[in-house]
């Protein structure tokens, strides 16, 4: 019985120390790699019909609510509703469904903003500063319920018409792995 | 000892004016501040007096019993101390009570006093909270007659100023000792109050409300100068950038529109457009950068762009790790704005 107690409060300390650095505040980062760019999958077409063998690459900011938060809040302040409108989608894409056009892993998201894309995204290569691409990458993820709930912002400064991102149902990304096409 | 303590009493005055801190509401620029300054004294002498009185009254107690505590006094009745006492305690509750409601009183009269000036025709100045620095804008009807400039604000001597607090994200409270008291600027809502300086002259504030990790390097400064010379500088604000004629300098505009500089800051004149941090249209013209922090030195300049989260960390600005010839470039463009 004693060892039982013990054991739970082991568990229970391991998983509190575990749980503080969601809120950890990196303020002199060093991002992972950047060279991803040139590894990245970003279309199911492929040579002799067999996927490239890329790893995906674990964003470290993706444990991170204040990174998240972050992101969030230079989704907003680099103008991204601009075109895609918190997440719904306008002049680009929305990022809060389940269809990504060049991908919904973080490299793929974060090739997406360094390198830009056709018909209107814009290259923000040397723009934005590594880390904080991979704090938008997170949270970008998060709009689509793929971050932990734990770590993805549950409320908002300002209204928004959609759920909070910890609210958000988890999609199941489909896209560039030959998925068809949803329904417009 | 009582006499001493009202010996030491004025000299402990005067030491307390004498402060020449940099941050002084004791040194008045203007009749808000003057207000302000009154009010002060008053609640000090008032005090002031109080504490003499029950130093005394501790002192005298202290010296008249020398009895032990073997040669208690046997409990006795006497009705006509007892009507002393309460007639004197009576007084006393009577006495704090009448000072407490004239403080009160001068309070309200002082507040009304600081807010009552008015002027048809005042300098209008926006000031707007941001984590963690001040954004100024003098507005206009002509939007391109605004202008908009961070952490120094300029104001015309002897002219009455207002000013209109908004914050950006959370509660700010502006407050620069030796012209008003403090403000609060609080996030979605508007509010105004009035300034005015007598005497020409630089004026240091700070945030006075817990804003975040940088709140203690969120600093502002008030400069009072002569009416032509504001014309002047307001003349120049209103100017966009211009080209540069050195090509280090016309490299380092480059340097600052490729690069990450051009994501948060506004320089007029150029694409630079982004409204997150402070417009640099006219820094060089501006004595401290980073919210009154650095001295607006190259080297300092310098050391801020390259590594800021060292200097301030967890301030919003990102590090810059620019390679040396395009440092030197960005500084030289920079030092042009002026």
């Amino acid at each position: 019985m004693r060892r039982q107690v013990l054991f739970a409060m082991f568990v229970i300390a391991a998983l509190m120390l575990s749980a503080c650095k969601r809120e950890e505040r990196e303020l002199r980062p060093s991002p992972p790699a950047s060279e991803v760019v040139n590894e990245t999958q970003v279309s199911g077409i492929n040579p002799g019909g067999h996927p490239l063998p890329g790893p995906p690459v674990p964003n470290m900011y993706e444990e991170s609510a204040y990174s998240t938060s972050e992101g969030k809040r230079l989704f907003s302040q680099y103008n991204c509703s601009g075109c895609h409108a918190n997440g719904g989608g306008g002049i680009g894409p929305p990022l809060m469904d389940n269809y990504w056009v060049y991908g919904g892993e973080p490299q793929n998201i974060f090739t997406t903003i360094i390198e830009g894309r056709p018909n209107g995204m814009p290259s923000f290569r040397n723009r934005i500063p590594e880390y904080q691409v991979w704090e938008l990458v997170s949270y970008v993820r998060s709009m689509s319920g793929l971050l932990p709930k734990d770590v993805a912002p549950s409320r908002s400064d300002r209204l928004y018409v959609r759920p909070p991102e910890q609210s958000m149902p988890k999609q199941t990304p489909t896209g560039i792995t030959g998925a068809p096409e949803p329904p417009k | 000892m009582m006499a001493a303590a009202i010996l030491a009493g004025p000299h402990f005055v005067l030491m307390l004016a004498q402060f020449t801190g940099e941050h002084n509401s004791l040194h008045a620029a203007g009749p808000q501040a003057s207000h302000i300054e009154w009010l002060y004294w008053v609640i000090f002498w008032i005090t002031f007096v109080a504490f003499v009185l029950t130093i005394a009254g501790f002192t005298r107690a202290a010296a008249k019993s020398h009895s032990s505590a073997a040669e208690m006094l046997p409990v006795s009745t006497d009705p006509e101390g007892d009507r002393r006492a309460t007639w004197a305690v009576g007084s006393a509750v009577a006495i704090t009570v009448f000072t407490l409601f004239a403080v009160l009183f001068m309070s309200v009269i002082t507040g009304k006093k600081v807010e009552g000036l008015t002027s048809n025709n005042p300098v209008t100045i926006q000031v707007t909270g941001h984590q963690w620095w001040w954004e100024i804008q003098y507005p206009n009807s002509q939007a391109d007659q605004t202008v908009t400039t961070a952490n120094e604000i300029h104001v015309p001597v002897g002219k009455p100023v207002v000013i209109l607090t908004n914050s950006e994200d959370v509660i700010h409270s502006f407050w620069a000792p030796s012209v008003h008291g403090k403000r609060d600027l609080l996030p979605g809502y508007s509010s105004a109050f009035w300034i005015q300086i007598d005497k020409p002259g630089t004026y240091p504030g700070r945030c006075a409300e817990f804003c975040g990790l940088q709140h203690a390097h969120m600093g502002f400064s008030i400069v009072a100068e002569d009416e032509n010379t504001f014309e002047q500088w307001e003349q120049q604000q209103l100017k966009p950038a211009t080209d540069p004629g050195d090509p280090n300098a016309a490299r380092g505009k480059q340097v600052f529109l490729t690069h990450a500089c051009i994501m948060c800051h506004t320089i007029r004149g150029t694409d630079a457009g982004s409204k997150m941090g402070p417009d640099l249209t006219h820094l060089a013209s501006r004595k401290m950068i980073a919210a009154e922090t650095l001295p607006n030195t190259p080297g300092a300049l310098a050391g801020w762009i390259i590594d800021p989260q060292r200097i301030k960390p967890g301030n919003k600005m990102a590090p810059n790790p620019l390679e040396p010839d395009d440092l030197q470039a960005l500084i030289a463009y920079l030092q042009t704005l002026q």
